[in-house]
């Protein structure tokens, strides 16, 4: 099995192979998603809780769709209305939650490395729904998914990273996953946006729309976060539009066929023209969110089964170690 | 009583010099070296180890007042003793700071009444550390106050900050600044460039340590106050720092041991205990603060000791507390640097204990007759894996948790009282 991963914390720590595994299994569950009848008992009797620490609706419902189709014990922390409010530390709800004997806990959070601090307390499989300007492993790989189905392939493409790449997880994950199957990336934004040490990430840089989007397959658009700005990092939002809106004009400097991604949500005459969004011709903005939900069937399904296989061997361990104790007696 | 210690290695930071020798004490000095141990003087044969001056460690925190779970004056002279300390000049970013000749006499009280070794406290610069008003500099200096600094914060408003230096300056009185801007550094927890940008972590550009350096010499070229720069620990800084001291500026600068010791892939998966004031830097700037340590650009060893509890580490990295303990991994981590070939014993030791003395005009640090028998007594070849609930310190956020280390501490003597012994060591739990 190429994933054999415990946790789903990153795209650094997956190997490609493993990559295009959980993309081949995401890929079946497009087609099973598009059925009629579309549940199946795969993770029955697990549990699996999403715990987000940020506001969320599309990868906190994503999550629970996907548990639920598979006929998972789905549980929903909201956790402004919890104990976090009172000042419980990251850790102890860990312990709290680990206590209860999950299988699977999907985790949102503000700070960077906080899902892998939270990985390292419990025993069940944890799955990084996106932490801090760290990393967000599920949304990569449902990009990925559609780059793949949409261009048929995912080497050898020039991908346009566009916008706020300092605060992007999304923009991090698609580096490191682009990188490893051997696409060409170019970061284009203001250079107030675009991270330290971007060259050294491989990656090409550029500070104009005309020049990133050139010969571009794929143009990916990205969210301004505003409220993770911690001041003035561009004049305005007019300005922003201006230069690095995503609009017909700007679009025609890349490839003819190049197709036009956001995670969402979007921010309409901020960084993508709303027509242009709707665009079904070459906006597949869509189609990312129909992927995301195979993706992460695909990932709480492998996780699963890792999961269960570790807990096989640590049984036959156990009865193995009982049995020798049993001879010596 | 003599005591004459036989059979050592006698590591000199004035000389520079290391050499086979015997050191006599009394009556709390250095009373004669390489003599033969006069008659009825009790014999210690220190079976071919190092013998040098006891480590003057400027900079360390102590939890008193306020934040005595973290470390009391009790513990950390335990642990400096252990670790070869033999005196602690203290900060004073307490709480509440010490920024009064009260408090400062509150400090000294508790200090001479708990530590085994030499307290020697810092004043605030600014009342409450918050940058507005200078500290009484007069007074405090005449209650003993070592030298006069923030702490890990600067003096943001130069108007202010030239003022303190001015009015110091007058009275010969020493600043210790901590050189970054604080505007870029705030809320940062790495260095910026590829590894924090990979992690996602807040980050300051390493640029920020030269632009609050460049500042504060500018300040003291106009005011020509004494100044010491706390951390220096970017090769960018260096420079700024040659050029200062080609023009006679009074001027120095002190790096902590994990700034020489430590990069930031240390970090690695968010490990807290790595989380340090300034963050640690990239492998390149390691290198040439090293080589500013073994050339004396940079004059000061310091073990930044920054005691800090489980609560405070066991958050998400950025949202930790920084800082490290070092008063017990300082000296093996130091001889990492001279294991690997990068400094000489004496130079080491010239870094530990003679310059921090010299720059507070203290007599300890030298292994001259009538010099304080302030010693340490060290097997530098000896290994261990360092085991952090084996500290002494109240805290344990060390980073070398789990690293093995070279370098153990067989006896520390403060005034001519020995007030370690190896064996302690090996008979707590």
């Amino acid at each position: 099995m190429a994933f054999a991963a415990r946790h789903l914390l990153g795209i650094e720590q997956l190997p490609a192979a493993a990559i295009v595994a959980l993309l081949d299994a995401a890929g079946d569950y497009v087609t099973f998603n598009r059925q009629p009848l579309r549940r199946r008992d795969t993770l029955a009797g697990m549990t699996v809780i999403t715990l987000f620490y940020e506001p969320s609706t599309r990868t906190q419902a994503s999550f629970e769709l996907a548990g639920k189709r598979l006929g998972a014990d789905v549980m929903t922390m909201a956790v402004a209305q919890s104990s976090v409010k009172k000042g419980e530390t990251l850790i102890d709800t860990a312990l709290t939650l680990n206590a209860m004997r999950p299988d699977l806990i999907v985790v949102r959070h503000p700070a960077s490395g906080a899902v892998n601090l939270l990985a390292s307390k419990v025993d069940c499989a944890v799955v990084n729904a996106g932490d801090g300007r760290h990393e967000h492993p599920t949304q990569a790989l449902l990009d990925a998914l559609t780059i793949r189905r949409r261009k048929g392939r995912l080497e050898g493409l020039t991908v346009a990273i566009c916008g706020d790449i300092a605060h992007s997880r999304v923009a991090r994950s698609n580096i490191l996953l682009l990188g490893k199957l051997g696409n060409r990336i170019r970061l284009v934004g203001p250079p107030t946006l675009i991270p330290a040490g971007a060259g050294e990430m491989g990656c090409e840089v550029a500070t104009d729309m005309a020049a990133g989007l050139a010969d571009a397959d794929v143009v990916m658009m990205l969210r301004l976060q505003k409220e993770r700005m911690d001041g003035a990092f561009i004049p305005s939002e007019r300005e922003y539009y201006h230069r690095f809106g995503l609009d017909a004009e700007k679009l025609s400097r890349a490839r003819p066929d190049a197709i036009v991604m956001h995670p969402g949500p979007m921010n309409r005459g901020v960084e993508i023209d709303g027509t242009l969004a709707d665009d079904i011709n070459r906006s597949v903005i869509q189609d990312q969110v129909e992927m995301g939900v195979a993706v992460r069937m695909a990932a709480l399904d492998l996780l699963a089964r890792n999961l269960r296989a570790g807990r096989a061997e640590a049984a036959a361990a156990a009865a193995s170690a009982a049995a020798t104790g049993a001879d010596h007696g | 009583m003599t005591l004459a210690i036989v059979n050592v290695r006698l590591v000199d930071p004035e000389a520079l010099t290391e050499a086979p020798g015997t050191l006599t004490l009394a009556g709390g000095r250095i009373v004669a070296r390489d003599r033969p141990p006069p008659a009825g003087a009790r014999i210690l044969d220190g079976g071919g180890l190092c013998l040098a001056p006891g480590i003057v460690d400027l900079g360390v925190k102590v939890g008193e007042p306020g934040e005595r779970h973290k470390e009391s004056f009790r513990t950390a002279g335990l642990a400096a003793a252990a670790g070869g300390g033999t005196t602690l000049v203290t900060r004073p970013d307490t709480h509440p700071p010490i920024d009064s000749p009260e408090s400062l006499e509150f400090v000294a009280r508790r200090a001479a009444a708990a530590s085994p070794v030499r307290i020697a406290p810092m004043a605030a610069l600014t009342r409450g550390r918050e940058g507005r008003e200078m500290v009484e500099i007069g007074l405090l200096r005449d209650a003993g106050a070592a030298a006069f600094s923030d702490g890990l914060r600067q003096v943001e408003s130069t108007r202010v900050f030239a003022r303190c230096l001015t009015y110091a300056a007058g009275l010969g009185a020493l600043v210790i600044g901590h050189p970054q801007d604080a505007g870029l550094a705030a809320g940062a927890a790495a260095t910026a460039g590829r590894f924090a940008s990979l992690r996602g972590l807040p980050a300051v550009a390493a640029m920020a340590e030269r632009i609050g350096l460049d500042r504060d010499l500018g300040l003291v070229a106009m005011t020509r106050a004494r100044y010491h720069a706390d951390q220096i620990t970017t090769a960018a800084s260096l420079p700024a720092l040659a050029r200062a001291r080609a023009e006679g500026l009074d001027v120095t600068a002190g790096v902590s041991i994990h700034h020489v010791t430590l990069n930031e892939f240390d970090i690695g998966d968010y490990r807290t205990f790595f989380r340090l004031s300034p963050p640690l830097r990239s492998e390149a700037d390691r290198e040439a603060v090293v080589a500013a340590l073994a050339d004396g650009l940079i004059d000061i060893l310091c073990s930044m000791h920054d005691p800090q509890d489980e609560e405070s580490k066991r958050l998400p990295f950025e949202e930790a507390a920084a800082g490290a303990v070092g008063l017990e991994t300082f000296l093996p981590a130091a001889l990492r640097l001279w294991h690997g070939g990068a400094l000489g014993l004496a130079r080491l030791f010239r870094a530990m204990a003679l310059n921090p003395a010299r720059r507070l005009g203290l007599p300890q640090g030298r292994l001259a007759v009538g010099a304080p028998a302030d010693l340490v007594l060290f097997d530098p070849d000896a290994p261990f894996v360092l085991d952090r609930f084996r500290l002494r310190s109240k805290a344990k956020n060390t980073p070398f948790d789990g690293a093995r280390m070279q370098g153990k501490v067989r006896a520390t003597w403060v005034g001519g009282r020995q007030v370690f012994a190896a064996g302690d060591a090996d008979a707590r739990p």
